[in-house]
């Protein structure tokens, strides 16, 4: 291909890649790159914070499962990253983070907008790489698309020293050579052999899956086994979707905000198959007491998850798609039994609830709405009480159709996700739920979404505080809601139209299915302020640090008539505390 | 319990501060790390040492295997390796003392490799016992200066953990 300055021949690298689109913001030491970008066909989103190319790159990374391309400039342009990286690691998400940097022959001089970012990221990036040389480039970017979407995907950073993107070098694509990196997927037929006999021998299956299975799109597989067999299927956050929520086999989410029926199952199972999921301390509430019957079954293309946080009697690396194929191969069919009764009626005795009826709009009536009028919807949320409504009162049935900040739970990662999602899936319609907490930290992105006419409905659920914390406040702290009221709320309405937007407002029931229809037949970004009440809670619940069993209901209990949580537990105050963690 | 964890890493910058950094993020506690060349000079050769159970172990191994500039992790049981520490360690050396210390250096097979009019510089090799106990030996002359290199280990017979 001959020689090329660095900066185009890294534009070149994402075009062999594949990439169509990426999200950024310039600096001074971006100059090359942006130059060269002004020639490119792959499109550019200029965002109006470096935090929310990250989480935009990432939320178009889940929608389409392809790896997301974001990019920064040096010092604080890649410090703004961080956060957005980090959200990607915790949830495995394929990205690839290019910043700039100073040129190599001030790196070290503490120069004008110089971090070592690359250092600051080590801990939350797959890997990263710090281009010292323009021959580097196609080598270094091979590498870092490969890595970030096989095996257990994640975030790569490559840092671009201003140099590196104007000197020039001949371009040739290498091969790969990655002699320290093999990522297992090819599961080992002998373990297959015993999680299958296990699944046999089971009376009390549960199959219990995350994220890793809508990684590998492995859902259609699941649904096989899963109905082979007869075992009720618990999902956790990162893997909603994967088994349809309507299907009669279907516990819905686990863990602390979990259904009551998925957490009893759970604490009686005799055998728990975990697929594609971590075992980590949201889903099984006080380890000691997790699943105390049952022998543990780990599916994970990680090793290193195997035995990290509970022990497995019987570990099965490899790709989660490939291992749910073979073991519904390898069972036989079972009949419903009377465990299969057993869930049913927890089910139908403890379903999740909310208390109906008065003059606010309750937050669950509102995802139940958004479900009837537009059940294929992708559904991107913030974090809080808006994003366990979210997972809890729509029914999702499509893995690809739930996007959350599981792990690291980023406040502000929603709205810019949405962006970045309905980027990927135009013919999608796209719902950022959000509270008013978390849209305010990346609301300027509001003039992305019109600007590029990114048709998303952002939906507020505004109860004027920091609902989740004062949730705990209120059930743990003695009501001593310290710092969680935001007192002065911006109009939400007036906001989104200074930015061009539409801003639309419910505040009575009789208004709410007019005006989500009004957002949803909206061709345009559309903001719509929704008010509900700070008492409203997220129910049920398994307080941090207690046992899955003791899940307790909430429903009514904003009205100060229930005893206090603490003494219905039997826990102690202090016990509280120290297990919060 | 200690174990001894041998590592093949590509050469290339940071690699330490990543295998560091896992150390530390992970809390797992290193006792040495040893770091030089191979036979190829595009990878090195880690020794280290970490303190904890099987379970600790078996994290520690898992995590340095996502590494993508590892290229090998193997631990070496102690039964089944040779291990090898070097110190130099400079001892306060009186007139009295001298042939006191030159005995201990015999008797350890140990070399003096610096001759002053008020001290000695000892060279010992050997494992971290026969270190340590030199060590101690010589602490009663009064130790004014201490380099340890941590311990190298290689599994005996023929089986080699390389690049």
């Amino acid at each position: 291909m001959g020689k090329m300055s660095g900066a185009r021949a890294i534009l070149e690298c994402l075009k062999l890649e594949g990439v169509e689109i990426i999200f950024g913001l310039p600096g001074g030491v971006l100059l090359p790159l942006y130059d060269a970008i002004y020639d490119s066909d792959i499109r550019h989103i200029l965002v109006r914070h470096e935090q929310a190319a990250a989480h935009a790159a990432d939320g178009y990374a889940r929608a389409t499962g392809r790896v997301g391309v974001c990019l920064a400039t040096s010092g604080p342009g890649a410090t703004n990253l961080v956060t957005g990286i980090a959200t990607a690691y915790m949830d495995s998400v394929p990205l690839v983070a290019m910043t700039g940097q100073v040129p190599t022959s001030l790196i070290g001089k503490d120069a004008f907008q110089e971090a070592d970012i690359t250092g600051i990221t080590m801990p939350v990036t797959k890997h990263s790489y710090l281009v010292r040389d323009a021959k580097d480039i196609p080598r270094v970017f091979r590498e870092a698309f490969y890595i970030a979407r096989t095996g257990r995907p994640g975030p790569v950073l490559i840092d671009l020293p201003k140099d590196v993107t104007v000197n020039e070098l001949d371009f040739k694509y290498p091969e790969i050579s990655l002699p320290g990196y093999n990522p297992n997927l090819k599961v080992h037929g002998l373990q297959i052999k015993r999680a299958a006999q296990a699944l046999m021998e089971a009376e009390r299956p549960v199959i219990y899956v995350g994220g890793g299975v809508k990684y590998s799109d492995g859902h259609r597989e699941l649904l096989e086994l899963a109905e082979k067999i007869k075992a009720p299927v618990t999902t956790t956050l990162m893997g909603i979707g994967c088994f349809p929520e309507d299907h009669p086999l279907s516990l819905g989410m686990l863990g602390m905000h979990g259904t009551k029926y998925a957490n009893y199952a759970i604490q009686e199972a005799d055998l728990i198959l975990g697929v594609g999921a971590r075992f980590d301390d949201r889903v099984t509430g006080k380890i000691a007491s997790f699943a105390p019957q049952a022998r543990i079954v780990h599916v994970d293309v990680d090793p290193a998850e195997i035995g990290k946080n509970v022990r497995v009697d019987i570990p099965v690396v490899g790709d989660a798609k490939s291992a749910l194929a073979e073991l519904a191969k390898a069972v036989e069919p079972k009949a419903w039994s009377p465990w299969n009764d057993k869930v049913a009626g927890w089910k139908s005795d403890h379903p999740l609830d909310y208390a109906k009826g008065g003059d606010t709009i309750r937050p669950q009536v509102v995802l139940e709405t958004i479900c009837r009028l537009c059940p294929d919807a992708v559904i991107v949320t913030e974090v809080g009480q808006n994003q366990m409504w979210a997972a809890q009162f729509f029914t999702h049935k499509d893995p690809k159709h739930f996007i959350s900040s599981g792990g690291l739970g980023t406040m502000g990662y929603g709205f810019p996700a949405a962006i970045g999602a309905k980027l990927g899936c135009p013919e999608k319609e796209v719902f950022d739920i959000a509270g008013d907490g978390s849209f305010q930290m990346n609301i300027q992105e509001l003039a992305t979404a019109v600007i590029n006419e990114v048709a998303v409905k952002v939906i507020v659920l505004n109860n004027g505080v920091l609902g989740m914390v004062r949730q705990w406040q209120d059930l743990f702290y003695e009501k001593r809601f310290s710092g969680t009221t935001l007192t002065r709320i911006p109009d939400f309405v007036k906001v989104a139209e200074a930015y061009g937007a539409l801003g639309l407002r419910a505040t009575k029931p009789s208004e709410l299915e007019g005006v989500l229809a009004e957002a949803i037949a909206s061709d345009g970004p559309t903001v719509v302020d929704i008010i509900i009440s700070p008492d409203e809670k997220v129910s049920p619940m398994v307080p941090a640090g207690a046992s899955l069993s003791e899940i307790m209901e909430l429903v009514g209990s904003s009205s100060d008539e229930e005893a206090s949580p603490m003494v219905s537990l039997g826990a102690s105050k202090s016990e509280i505390f120290e297990l919060e963690g | 319990m200690k174990h001894t964890i041998a590592l093949i890493v590509e050469n290339r910058p940071g690699v330490l501060v990543r295998i560091a950094g896992l150390f530390s993020r992970r809390s797992f506690n290193i006792d040495s790390l040893t770091v030089g060349a191979t036979d190829k000079p595009d990878y090195s050769r880690m020794t280290i040492t970490v303190e904890g159970d099987e379970e600790v172990l078996e994290q520690v191994t898992k995590q340095l295997n996502k590494l993508i500039n590892v290229i090998r992790v193997s631990e070496l049981a102690p039964e089944e390796s040779v291990e090898r520490e070097l110190a130099i360690i400079k001892v306060a050396a009186k007139k009295e003392d001298r042939s006191e210390i030159m005995q201990i250096v015999s008797v350890f097979r140990a070399k003096i490799i610096d001759v002053s009019p008020r001290s000695i510089i000892v060279e010992v090799t050997g494992s971290e016992d026969k270190v340590e106990a030199m060590v101690r030996l010589l602490r009663q002359f009064g130790i004014k200066e201490m380099a340890r290199t941590g311990k190298v280990s290689m599994v005996r017979g023929s089986r080699a953990v390389g690049p």
